[in-house]
Parts: structure tokens; sequence; C-alpha cells
């Protein structure tokens, strides 16, 4: 985003300094990750990409074991589902969402044994069209958050792979309260590494930045520890500082301040020579390649004012909230609100009954006082959210074309540029919705058709 | 779980400055330039002001509840209002004229354009300038500072240099320190800079504006053969550029358009003091540009991430 210097500028007000100053609260840093028992039921989603959802391959009765694949779809932008229980399937549901789409899930009843599916080795691979077919089958998708289908990302046309010549690891982790990407590093760190150089193989890419933000020293040692003891190969990684200032973890911000590189509106990373990964999604690939287990565990971080044992969990997929707050101690008071993910990004969820997602990193209940919403009051163009958009934009004059359904405007002053990141809310000192009067000014532009 | 959760859009977190709290620091950066102006020139100053506040705060109460709005006096901006529009009076107003200013600041400049966000000119200066006009004799009488020894009015610096005298000019400390005759607040430029440090400190403002501002006031007048150090000194343009011209609702949101604003606010004020028939050329000046912001927030539109030329591989 900036250079020393030009941070310099920006703490004194004389030049943009994008980002807010959100604060850290990494409370489970140093709280080793704790497998979760099974639970009795499991609810799995048959959508839990970014794509299109798969459909079930059991049905009701059906006996189903660890690791099999459950759903699937014939589409290719769409990664598999598994069993992550062995069990009997009890039935198959509609279910809402906590995104608002409605999708099937598939309840199983586990039998507490954890049978693994016999079928289940290493992938043998030859040549990279194994290996993508290889991720597929793996179930992968980002595991940051977004859910992006990772053999997609992996699957370039030649012309695009020949210009790539730069993997990213995302391990900035900008969220707060989120630990579960830097516990993957201080427990899995070979794991992190063997994935990177499978990936920079496929790829043939001679250079690698792991991304980790200044205020976890313990990861960014380890990291530039073992990749200097590898002789062979340690050169092709480096370990990139980067500074903790909300929203590094951004794909497009974090490119830029590995490579200095822009990606340009409506293009991705590859147009750029860049593939960025999740520290998580990488270490996950480098176990499935040497198992062959599919994607069917995740790490998250159980925190947030209304947990009583705030804590790094590895949960099955499909277990509902309740038993993971269960598992950590309950609730200390009731909750207001809960999350799939962070506050910044994160997914405010209906009920805690639902299930855990594939590309759910954290979960975090919050008490009623800090769950409370307030109205907005009137903008008074103190320019905080201009000053924080790392995409550039003018987060208060795209609320107001928003507002008036100003098509044109939106269009002319780059909506869809917007990521999200939430930083102009966040600073903005009137409390008005700016992300959410994004995302329906994106709506409007798209049910224009311009 | 009988318990209803509450479901919104991310993100879930919220800053905790919030618009009354910057408008208290406001208030705090003022109170120095307060604190001179009573030692100057008597308590009649906090007359002044208490009036002028409680004229600002009553009228935005009234105008809310005729308009049928939520009422916004707790954000604490009709105090702001109140306490700028004080220091640019002398502080011998009749009171009678404080009031008349403070509701043509919040009913006429704020309120009728929709209040706290939607006013196009700085609801302070819009009165001060309505005021200026309409009762021109009172509003340039300037009482002199306690002690001195012309007990009943005072020039001010540049009333003394637009008629042509460089005798009775103060010397550069006391300009400085606020020694002289002028509008309450506006005198001593050592309270204005300490308040205006404050701001920048708690980020309420970006030192661009008042810098650049009064950067061109010292560059254009010493080129025009004026001592440029007299001309930064005196008049209202520290109080101007630090306090009026930094008006978040009536100055550009992108930094390069602070830049052209405050450029245009130095040449626009050199050239009235020099050229026009008045000595004061801050309200008009930022007054004028405040009416151009949305040309120069037009002109200034930042470039998108990724649209920059040299950052495309």
């Amino acid at each position: 985003m900036a250079s020393n210097s030009n941070r310099f500028l920006g703490k004194l007000g004389l030049v943009k300094s994008p980002g807010a100053p959100v604060p850290h609260r990494k409370n489970t840093k140093d709280s080793e990750t704790v497998d979760m028992p099974v639970p009795a039921v499991v609810r799995i989603a048959m959508s839990q990409h970014m794509g299109v959802p798969c459909v079930p391959m059991v049905k009701a009765g059906d006996e189903v074991l660890v690791g099999q694949m459950i759903g699937n779809s014939d589409k290719p932008f769409s990664a598999p589902i598994h069993s992550s229980v062995s069990g009997k399937v009890k039935k198959i549901e509609n279910y809402l969402m906590p995104n608002g789409t409605k999708t099937e899930a598939i309840l199983i009843e586990s039998d507490g044994l954890q049978t693994i599916d016999p079928s289940i080795k290493p992938p043998i691979i030859n040549n990279s069209r194994d290996f993508v077919n290889a991720v597929r089958k793996s179930g992968l998708v980002g595991l940051g958050g977004a859910g992006f289908v990772t053999h997609i990302k992996l699957n370039l046309p030649p012309h695009v792979m020949n210009d790539i010549d730069t993997l990213i690891i995302n391990a900035a982790e900008c969220e707060p309260y989120i630990t579960a990407d830097e516990r993957e590093i201080l427990e899995n760190s070979w794991d992190v590494l063997s994935g990177v150089y499978a990936v920079s193989e496929l790829l043939e890419i001679k250079q690698t930045y792991i991304g980790i933000e200044d205020n976890k020293p313990e990861a960014i040692k380890i990291m530039s520890d073992i990749a200097a003891k590898d002789d062979e190969r340690g050169d092709i990684v480096k370990v990139k500082v980067l500074p903790s200032n909300y929203p590094q973890g951004a794909e497009k911000v974090l490119i830029e301040q590995c490579t200095g590189r822009q990606v340009p509106p409506g293009k991705l990373p590859s147009d750029v020579g860049a593939v960025v990964m999740n520290v998580a999604s990488i270490a996950f690939l480098a176990r499935y390649l040497k198992t062959g287990m599919p994607l069917i565990s995740k790490r998250l971080t159980v925190d947030g004012s209304a947990i009583a044992n705030p804590k790094n969990v590895r949960v099955l997929i499909g277990t509902s909230i309740k038993d993971v707050v269960e598992f950590c101690g309950g609730y200390k008071e009731v909750p207001g609100k809960i999350l799939y993910g962070g506050p910044m990004m994160g997914t405010a969820v209906m009920s805690d009954e639902c299930p855990v997602l594939k590309q759910n990193n954290a979960i975090l209940a919050f008490n009623k006082e800090e769950a409370q919403l307030y109205e907005p009051t009137d903008c008074i163009r103190c320019g905080r959210c201009v000053n924080a958009c790392p995409m550039n934009l003018m987060p208060t004059l795209l609320e107001q074309n928003t507002k008036f359904n100003n098509v044109e405007g939106l269009n002319k002053l780059n909506i869809m540029s917007c990521m999200e990141c939430g930083c102009c809310s966040y600073v903005c000192p009137a409390g008005r919705k700016l992300v959410q009067s994004m995302r329906i000014g994106k709506m409007i532009l798209k049910n224009s058709g311009k | 779980m009988d318990n209803k959760l509450i479901v919104s859009s991310s993100p879930h977190m919220g800053s905790t400055v919030k618009t009354k709290n910057i408008m208290i620091d406001v208030i705090i950066a003022l109170i120095p330039a307060l604190v001179a102006s009573v030692y100057y020139f008597g308590a009649r100053v906090l007359l002044v002001t208490c009036a002028s506040v409680a004229t600002c705060v009553i009228s935005e109460y009234i105008c809310r509840l005729v308009m049928k709005r939520p009422n916004t006096i707790s954000d604490c901006s009709a105090i702001v209002t109140g306490i700028l529009l004080a220091c640019n009076l002398p502080s011998g107003i009749p009171i009678w004229v404080v009031i008349i200013g403070g509701v043509v600041a919040i009913v006429v400049a704020k309120q009728m354009f929709g209040g706290i966000g939607h006013n196009f000119v700085n609801p302070a200066l819009t009165a001060r300038i309505v005021l200026m006009v309409s009762f021109p004799t009172l509003m340039t009488t300037w009482p002199a500072v306690l002690g001195g020894t012309d007990a009943v009015s005072a020039a001010t610096p540049l009333g003394i240099l637009t008629e042509g005298g460089i005798s009775g000019l103060p010397d550069y400390m006391n300009l400085f320190l606020g020694n002289h005759g002028g509008s309450l607040g506006e005198t001593c430029a050592l309270a204005l800079l300490i308040g205006g440090i404050y701001l920048v400190i708690k980020k309420v403002i970006s030192p661009i504006i008042p810098m650049t501002y009064i950067a061109v006031v010292f560059v254009f007048s010493s080129i025009l053969g004026q001592d440029p150090v007299v001309w930064i000194l005196s008049g209202g343009l520290f109080l101007g550029a630090i306090f009026m011209a930094t008006d978040y609702t009536t100055c550009p949101l992108t930094n390069k358009g602070k830049v052209i604003y405050a450029i245009g606010c130095g040449l626009l004020t050199t050239i009235i003091r020099l050229f026009g028939s008045l000595p004061e050329g801050v309200s008009f000046s930022i007054i004028l540009m405040n009416i151009l912001v949305p040309h120069i927030e037009k002109l200034t539109m930042p470039k998108v991430f990724g649209t920059r030329e040299e950052a495309a591989k």
C-alpha cells in the first residue's frame, strides 16, 4: 500500500493512508489447536464454495464413511463435498444458508466410530492434469473465507500459465480475533512449505512470498527459519513481513505489497502474474497429497465476548455452532450476534444451529451490548471513508448514488472495485452503513444490465 | 435457542470516534484562543461567546422541531458554530447583533439546506458576512486590548496597512501573541496554532488546508512586495485557515482537491486584502471557495486502485 515514508506522511494526515485502525484482539494466539470430539449429528450443506452447489450423492438411510464423497456437481465451477463422519444419513433437507441462499443439506447421524472410507489413498500424480484433478477431488476451496474453488484457480490456460511468476501465500490474518492461520503456521509449518513446493512445481514458479503481518513475530520467525534450512529450494520462498494495518490480507492489497503490481478493476491476480492461496489451503493441500484424506475438518478460532473459553479448535465440517460453543465452555453471556469469520468481513448467522462450513476460519459470538446496532446520523463529509478505502473509491459519494439509484454514477465511480473490506463503515463517525449500500449499489448496477 | 440473534451486514465493528467526539475536539481546540481573548479583551468575550452559542443551539433545536426532523443538538455542531461565530466578532459588539448572527448561521446557512453535512457554505462565516454588510460600523469597531494606551478603540493591523500606514503596526512578537485589535478569536496566532496542532494530532483535520493556505498568502504577499510575516499573522488568517476552511462539509473530500481549494483561498485572500476596498478577505475567499467545492471534487476524483499507468505490468 505504501512505503515507510508514505506511511509517516499518512500518519500526519498529509497523504492518503488506506486501511482502518482495527484492534487486533488476538486473544487465542497461544491456544494450541484441540480436536473437538465427534458430534452426534452433522449437517453438511451442499453449497460451501463460491460457484455451483453440489447435488447429493446419497439418500436417507444410506451408510456413509469418513471421507466418502456425498455431494458433487458436473459443472466445473464447483468442488465436491465429503462426509466428515461415519454413520447413517438421516435425511436430506432444504436449508437456508446464512448468506441468504437456499441449498440442500445432508443430515448424518454419527456412529462415533469414524470408520475411514477404504478407497482413500494418496493421489497418483504424473502430470499437471492429474494434479488439478486431485485438487478438485480433495474438495478444497479457499479457506481464508471467500471459498473460491481452488482447482479453478490452479487450472490456468497455457498462455496465462506462462506469465505466472509469483505464488503468494496469504497468512496476513488481518481480521481481529482470528488466529487460526497463525496456529496453522506454528503447528504445521512443514506442511505449508511442502504445499508451496507442490504448487510452485505445478505452476513452474520461481518465487513465492508468504505474507505475514508483523503482529505475528513467532510465525514470521518459524517460517523464515524453515525456509532458510532447505538448502536446495529455500531461496524461492521469502517471508514478506506486512505492517499490521487492516486489510493487508485483501488479495489485491497483498499482491501489491509483495510484488508492487496492482490488479486492475475487474481483473484477476493471474492477469498480473500472481496466484494467491490462503496458508491453511496450502497446508491442507500438502496433507492431502500425502494421505488422500479430503477436506472434512477445519481449524476454527472460537472467540468473542459471549464465549466462556475462547480457543482454537479443529472441528468436523457440518458440526453445529452450538456444539462448537458448548465444547468451548458454552456462552458466558447471552449472545446477541454470532459470526462466521471475522468482525470486519464475516457473516452474521441467524441461529447457532447453523453448521460449520469449509471456508469458515472462526466462530465469534458477541454479547448483546457489542451486538447492538445504532441508527446512523447524517454524513458530515469528513472524508475518513475516502482516506480509508484501499481501492481509492469515494464511499460517501457511492452511498448517495445508491440512494438515488444512479446507475451511471455508480459505474463512473467504479463501485465494482469495492471488495467490501469494511474500512469505510469502520471509520465512519456518523455510523453510516456504507458497505451495505455498496452491496445494494452493486446489485443495482448488475440488474441494470450495464 | 429462544434468544433472537441480530443479523446485519458486515462490518460488525466500528470506530469509537463519532461525530460528537469530533465536535468536542474542535471545541477543546478553540479553548486556547478564547483564553487568550479573555486575557486581551476582558470578560465581555465570554458574554459574546455564550450569547452566540446559546443562540445557535436554541435556533437549531427550534428549527429541527419545526421541520419535524430528529433533533441534532446533541452532536455539538451548533456549539462549534456558535464559538466560531463569536471568534469572528469584535468583543464590544451589542448582544442583539450576536443573536441575529447566530440565527442567520444556523437557520439560513445550515438548517435550510438540511442541517449538519448539507450546508454548502460555512455557517459561521456566512453569518459574519451578513453582519459585516448589515452593520459595517458595529462590526469594525475594535476595542483596544486591556491596558493599552487607547482605551476606546484601536485599528487592526490590516486596517493600518489599508490606510497606508506602517508606523502604528505592532511588532512581530505582539502580532504572534495577539496583542492588537481585531475580532475576539482571531488575534492570538499562538493560541490558534496550539488548537490546530491538537486537531492534527487527534486526526480531526488534515494539515493540508491550513499549511497550504498560509503558505500561499506568505509567498504571494511577498511577491507583491508586502511584509509576509505581518500578512500571515494579522487579520483572521490563522482562524480561517485552521478552523473555518477545514470545515468538513464545505471543503473537498480528496487530498488533491484540498490543495487546490487552499491555494484558491490563499490567492483570493491576498487579492482582496491588497486590491479590495475591505481590509480583510479571509471570510469572503473561504465562502467563494466553498461554492467551488463540488467542481474541485469532480476534477480531482482519485484514480481507482489498479488504474495507475505504471501499475500495469
